[in-house]
């Protein structure tokens, strides 16, 4: 963790209850789409780079900005970095991706976004986490995925 | 409409296959990826199988393969930083030569028609020119135009005229000044919107074909100096214009795109990993071209399209590489 925080005190948001289990989820009979929930469950609990804390107890990501086409095979995720000049906007965004790539079928395609107007960088970022050469590139790099698996394990 | 055929689906790779090349013969086919292995295949009566598999020239993902005009040799551009040139003197083909100098990840590596000339280009937004002599490879340029990663690069058909794509959105062309011997731009070709991932020449060499992130594909033109359209050709320097635009085809990133030497069709590789031929009208004024799809493969296959190469010596013949591990050959037929 860094000596120096950007966002010293970052406000904290509620935290959403735990999905409840119907009866058609546990009918094996009934195909099971993945939704913009199911999404959110897989993301929901990386951790802050900077912080202890989960990237949805910082509100960075939401369910309502998660879209999902089963059927087109489309996953959107928007993210929102907590200030906006964070420098850890590119890390937070790829290790969403990188969560979002081993927990899905190969089937879909992924894209990752800063929620418009929230960071200075908003252009550059994402042009930098669509573009799939980098980010392969990148996830090459032992010392980044160290980083990236540490935001990605989960906490107890 | 035409129907693209299915002819051969290569498995081997594990993992993402990010490029695949023919022998200038059209005899053989290579591959490479993520698996840091190139797979070489022949025909063997109707099928292709796998001959060879070159390991331990690369220690990271490799890139891009070009194959030398002559076809005696491979050159391989890796995430490793370096470029490896393989020949078959021992009979078997091996790594003899390894080009370092890149500072980060190679992306894309080419040969020029006389074989004299190779050129790389990097994340570390530079493209290199490199001298061949006898086996021995001496940087002859260091060109530093781009302001970002450059994607691509592709030599002129007949000349040595070299072509490069970038991160930054442009594409631009370098030609060597015969009074000092030093490389440099003498053009930029800007419209795209977004990053330019791949180009393509036509066959004589004063069309380029460019595919981007964009999700458009552009024809530009080359207007040499006293060209009869009137158009300004500052510095002496061949003028280069966007004639013609491709839009509403394409639904993600186009990733490359191959313009056939022999029928003038458009092929491109597209991150909706469907495969789209597109083909000239005839009669059409050749400064305001019009070019149609004429075929297009839903689920060419299984995850994105990474390349397209035409077969030089087969028209129609077509090798893909994709995300899904898999390499296929297909035939157009019209």
């Amino acid at each position: 963790m860094s000596e120096n925080l950007e966002n010293i005190n970052p406000k904290l948001y509620k935290k959403l209850d735990d999905r409840e289990i119907t009866i058609s989820d546990q009918d094996e009979d009934v195909t099971d789409e993945f939704d913009a929930r199911e999404i959110f469950d897989i993301i929901r609990n990386i951790n802050d780079p900077e912080h202890p804390l989960t990237l949805e107890e910082l509100n960075v990501v939401e369910q309502n900005l998660i879209e999902v086409d089963d059927k087109k095979n489309t996953v959107d995720v928007k993210f929102t970095p907590t200030i906006p000049h964070c420098s850890m906007a590119t890390l937070i965004g790829l290790s969403i991706r990188v969560q979002l790539l081993r927990a899905l079928p190969s089937r879909f395609k992924v894209s990752v976004e800063i929620s418009p107007g929230t960071h200075i960088s908003e252009a550059a970022v994402n042009k930098q986490l669509a573009d799939k050469e980098r980010v392969a590139a990148a996830l090459e790099n032992s010392m980044l995925v160290g980083v990236i698996n540490q935001c990605l394990a989960p906490k107890n | 409409m035409g129907t693209l055929e299915l002819k051969q689906s290569l498995t081997g790779h594990r993992g993402r296959v990010w490029s695949v090349c023919w022998h200038p013969k059209g005899a053989n086919l290579a591959s490479c990826g993520e698996d840091k292995t190139i797979i070489i295949y022949e025909l063997a009566g109707l099928n292709w199988v796998r001959k060879m598999i070159l390991t331990e020239g690369h220690s990271r993902t490799i890139r891009e393969l070009a194959w030398s005009p002559c076809g005696n040799y491979i050159a391989s551009a890796s995430f490793d930083a370096t470029t490896a040139v393989w020949d078959k003197k021992s009979g078997q083909f091996e790594c003899n030569a390894t080009l370092e100098g890149h500072e980060n990840e190679v992306k894309s590596v080419g040969w020029s028609i006389s074989g004299q000339l190779l050129a790389t280009c990097s994340r570390d937004k530079s493209v290199w020119v490199w001298e061949v002599n006898d086996d021995e490879y001496e940087c002859a340029a260091v060109i530093n135009a781009h302001t970002q990663d450059v994607k691509k690069v592709r030599w002129h058909p007949h000349e040595e005229i070299l072509a490069s794509a970038s991160y930054d959105n442009t594409v631009k062309i370098f030609k060597e000044d015969a009074a000092d011997s030093d490389w440099s731009c003498t053009a930029t070709l800007s419209s795209h919107t977004s990053t330019v991932w791949s180009l393509s020449w036509d066959k004589i060499g004063n069309r380029i074909a460019t595919c981007s992130d964009d999700k458009t594909v552009k024809i530009w033109r080359e207007y040499k100096p006293g060209n009869d359209m009137g158009i300004a050709t500052p510095n002496n320097e061949s003028t280069w214009k966007c004639i013609c635009t491709l839009s509403g085809y394409h639904t993600r990133t186009i990733y490359d795109i191959d313009w056939c030497k022999i029928t003038g069709l458009l092929v491109t590789a597209c991150g909706d990993d469907i495969i789209r031929i597109f083909k000239e009208d005839t009669n059409c004024d050749p400064h305001q071209p019009n070019f149609t799809m004429i075929c297009s493969i839903n689920s060419a296959h299984a995850q994105d399209v990474n390349c397209v190469h035409w077969n030089p010596t087969i028209p129609g013949q077509l090798a893909s590489a994709s995300d899904d591990s898999t390499v296929k050959i297909w035939l157009y037929n019209e």
